[in-house]
């Protein structure tokens, strides 16, 4: 479920315009337009390829973000390469934006759907074509689910390790479109570390190809820029991945400890004696007690915070590991140690790590979801910052950390049919985004930019930096068509929306570097 | 660092008089890496002086220095609370410098199994050709703000800007290693380093030459011995095997050092580097070749013409580099393809609108 603040923002959104002159005249254009997207489309669509009728689009009004909606004019579903090319074509033409889409499992908006544009659907492309066991590669369409790869290599021994907590729905397009993590990419990397070669097509129509069935390509390191770009360079069909050799054992230590801040330490003191855990996640106490009520899985409601840390490897590797990391573990202060003894008890661990939105969904009306990342040390700070806010906003908040990579969830709960607590939750949720960029960190370290992040965009980037994005947007997309309005605001959006620039020497701390 | 550092003027207002009078400007760094790349031309613009260490967390795995940084002090630093830069950057002398290391974009032979220099970038300061100081990407390992620019730097050569400061992920040094050697064919080698890497074993570099595999496995004590016993070979003795692994990281070693004085007695001859995918069978290529990275990567000395050598590695899917030689007419890197060459060209222009920083060294006329 997608708790996040939905209702009261999204009837805002979707009331009926008054039947003004300039209403009338706006409605009229868009019908206009839209009559000449789908004639245009349908040379080289076949019917069943192209929606617009209002009830036909409204299941692509958002995605995982449901607070922003908006109805596409039209819907292309291509099946074939020629055919996404083809559209993609057209709207070059006719000057139509384009807002390429997987699943729609995204968390920040970006395949929010563009009122005088067409969404571009890829559900259709969704066949693995090959797994090379020796090469250790697959080579899939972008609507193959993230799961589905891992689950295809299986048989071979290995498995693609990106894992976002959406894995079972979502798509390796919308992974790269994201460069999405998973629990694991402390040890094992992004998106970005794991992908070979991406195959796709220019706002032009005209076929590319990133990065190369070898280590490197030649030229620029272009896929650097294309993986994490939010559908704004290029529309991905084709994706080769890199697979691994599937651990042969894992095991899993839940430690408690009765004070966050000794935990944030425990995090350091793992890190500094040079161990690299597969995992290494956090849950404060109203999160756990959240949790426990949901899967029962018998975490310590004592512990003012709850460590999980996983060992992966060799038996003969993960029972060395496991040793040292209970050492640290027991000298960083943990009141309470338990070592998963076999693959169920394992899982039965991570079940509440796993389960932590759903958990919140129980405990309140609606919550909002945060995505920052801090280094690893300012944990303890960003916790006792978040504990203040609460306070100041009158609003309850639960925190699962990705401890091992810093990037925090923090889950503000609120009702959103009470305006004011929505309004107070929005401004909750900037206060922790702006706290995280003074504590050196970032706005968003996995659920992307989006719509959602705009104004978030401001704080963490200047005038110039933005501008330098944008630039790097035209060299791909010249018109401007690819997925428009997401992630980098205008100076217009950032003056308009009252965001101040903090870095560079504006801040408290000027002293530390941060850049 | 912050564009207002005052160490930074210097450089900016060289920026703004070098657009002024439409002036080029060649980056340097310790020259370490001179002979690579398209020949440098334009005035040269020593960065070497914004040196040090500005920020290092073991604990956050983070090191931030800027370009002028010794790649070898940076090293030893790190060395120091046991950790390093997985990707064995080659160094190539001692001048070399970080801002150089992230321009060049080399890794070293364990580059198949931990990633590149790029997988290592976790955030840039740069000054454009415009003279702005940007900084993207931060100190953390998960940052999705934005296009990924700090990463787009590695292996730019300089094209787009002065890599002014760089902050790089590192890592814990592995508690154990152990060198195996092998006696087999090309042929056999790519077969058995491929079938190798699909199993969870703690393989970390490989080369082939001459009739002989040597594999380097590192990791945890436990993971390392239980390894050697399944692998079986003979175990090469420690310090003669980092000698080894260092003349390959360094190319000092007897294949790289024939390959330069063939380069040097003769103007015809090249050394090439392909990369191709792990498993393309031995190339029909003449002379004999250096095989690393599990295969990924294969050097040639040879006179044989540029055209052949692209034409192999175009065929399965790779790409031929001219690494060192005299006679760079026939471009240094394989010619892009369209739309790419188009990209290239307009990110240049998005970056350095003037073409002030690194003329030609990348593609002639970017």
């Amino acid at each position: 479920m997608n708790a996040i603040w939905q209702t009261e923002q999204a009837e805002r959104l979707e009331s009926v315009p008054p039947n003004t002159a300039a209403n009338v005249d706006e409605r009229h254009a868009r019908n206009t337009r839209q009559s000449q997207i789908v004639s245009a489309l349908s040379q080289s669509l076949p019917q069943r390829a192209l929606l617009w009728q209002r009830e036909d689009v409204a299941p692509y009004e958002c995605d995982g973000l449901t607070a922003y909606r908006e109805h596409p004019l039209v819907v292309a579903l291509p099946e074939t390469d020629e055919q996404v090319a083809a559209v993609l074509r057209t709207c070059f033409r006719l000057n139509v934006p384009v807002v390429a889409r997987g699943a729609g499992t995204g968390l920040s908006g970006g395949a929010l759907p563009h009122r005088m544009g067409v969404t571009l659907s890829l559900a259709k492309f969704n066949r693995i074509l090959a797994i090379d066991p020796l090469a250790r590669t697959a080579l899939v369409q972008c609507g193959v689910r993230n799961l589905a790869i891992s689950e295809a290599a299986a048989p071979h021994g290995l498995y693609y390790a990106p894992d976002p907590s959406s894995q079972i729905a979502c798509t390796i397009g919308g992974n790269v479109a994201e460069n999405s993590g998973g629990v694991h990419c402390l040890k094992y990397g992004l998106t970005l570390h794991n992908v070979l070669r991406v195959k796709g097509y220019t706002i032009e129509g005209e076929p590319v190809e990133f990065g190369s069935d070898a280590l490197d390509a030649q030229g620029l390191d272009l896929m650097t820029l294309l993986i994490g770009s939010e559908g704004m360079l290029a529309v991905t069909t084709e994706v080769s991945v890199r697979l691994i050799p599937k651990p042969r054992l894992a095991r899993c230590i839940m430690a408690s400890f009765d004070d966050v801040r000794k935990a944030g330490d425990a995090v350091a003191s793992i890190i500094g004696a040079g161990i690299i855990p597969a995992g290494l996640e956090m849950m404060d106490k109203p999160m756990t007690a959240a949790v426990e009520d949901f899967v029962h899985a018998g975490y310590d409601l004592d512990a003012a915070a709850i460590l999980l840390c996983e060992s992966d490897g060799t038996p003969e590797e993960v029972e060395e590991e496991i040793g040292r990391m209970e050492a640290v573990l027991m000298g960083a202060g943990a009141t309470r140690l338990e070592i998963s003894q076999d693959e169920a008890q394992r899982l039965k661990f991570w079940s509440g790590r796993k389960n932590a939105f759903p958990a919140s969904g129980r405990i309140s009306p609606d919550y909002m979801c945060m995505d920052s990342t801090i280094p690893r040390k300012r944990l303890a700070d960003i916790l006792i910052a978040i504990a203040d806010m609460e306070r100041k906003y009158g609003l309850r908040c639960c925190n699962v950390f990705h401890a091992g990579d810093g990037n925090l969830h923090p889950l503000i709960l609120f009702d959103a049919n009470d305006p004011d607590e929505l309004h107070r939750c929005e401004l909750f949720g900037a206060d922790i985004l702006e706290t995280s960029v003074r504590l050196g960190g970032t706005v968003t370290g996995e659920h992307g930019v989006g719509i959602e992040k705009l104004g978030s965009m401001c704080v963490q980037f200047s005038p110039e930096e933005r501008e330098q994005m944008f630039a790097v947007k035209r060299a791909f997309d010249v018109k401007g068509l690819l997925n428009p309005g997401k992630v980098i605001p205008t100076l217009q959006r950032c003056a308009e929306g009252g965001k101040m620039h903090v870095r560079k020497g504006l801040l408290p701390f000027a002293d530390i570097s941060r850049f | 660092m912050t564009p207002t550092d005052p160490a930074l003027q210097p450089l900016i207002d060289r920026v703004h008089a070098a657009r002024a009078a439409n002036a080029q400007l060649n980056i340097l760094g310790g020259g370490s890496k001179a002979f690579y790349g398209e020949a440098a031309s334009g005035e040269p613009f020593d960065v070497t002086g914004l040196s040090g260490i500005s920020c290092y967390e073991p604990t956050e795995l983070v090191i931030t220095a800027r370009c002028g940084t010794p790649l070898a002090e940076l090293e030893a630093t790190l060395a120091q609370k046991n950790q390093c830069l997985p990707f064995e950057p080659p160094h190539f002398g001692g001048a070399s410098t970080v801002g150089g290391m992230v321009a060049a974009g080399l890794a070293g032979p364990a580059r198949a199994s931990v990633g590149s220099v790029r997988d290592y970038v976790l955030g840039a300061t740069m000054l454009n050709g415009r003279g702005e100081v940007l900084s993207f990407g931060g100190q953390v390992m998960k940052n999705v703000a934005g296009y990924d620019v700090s990463r787009l730097l590695a292996g730019s050569l300089g094209t787009l800007g002065v890599i002014l400061e760089v902050s790089l992920k590192v890592l814990p040094i592995a508690a154990a290693s152990a060198t195996l050697r092998f006696e087999m064919g090309q042929a056999a080698a790519l077969q058995q380093l491929n079938a190798w890497a699909g199993q969870p074993l703690p393989l970390n570099a490989s080369a082939w030459w001459n009739g002989a595999l040597v594999v380097r496995l590192l990791g945890a004590a436990a993971a390392v011995n239980a390894a050697v016993t399944t692998l079986g070979g003979e175990m090469i003795e420690r310090s003669l095997a980092a000698g080894f692994w260092h003349g390959l990281r360094e190319h000092t070693d007897e294949f790289f050092a024939t390959a330069r004085d063939a380069v040097n007695a003769d103007g015809d001859a090249r050394l090439w580097r392909l990369s191709v995918p792990q498993t393309a069978s031995p190339l029909p290529l003449p002379d004999e070749q250096l095989l690393e990275w599990g295969g990924a990567q294969r050097w040639i000395c040879s006179t044989a013409s540029p055209d052949r050598m692209r034409d192999a590695a175009d065929k399965v899917g790779g790409h031929a580099t001219l690494f060192n030689g005299h006679d760079k007419s026939a471009g240094v890197f394989a010619p892009l393809k369209s739309p790419l060459d188009r990209i290239h060209r307009e990110l240049k222009k998005a970056f350095d609108p003037n073409a002030v920083f690194n003329p030609g060294r990348l593609y002639p006329g970017l």
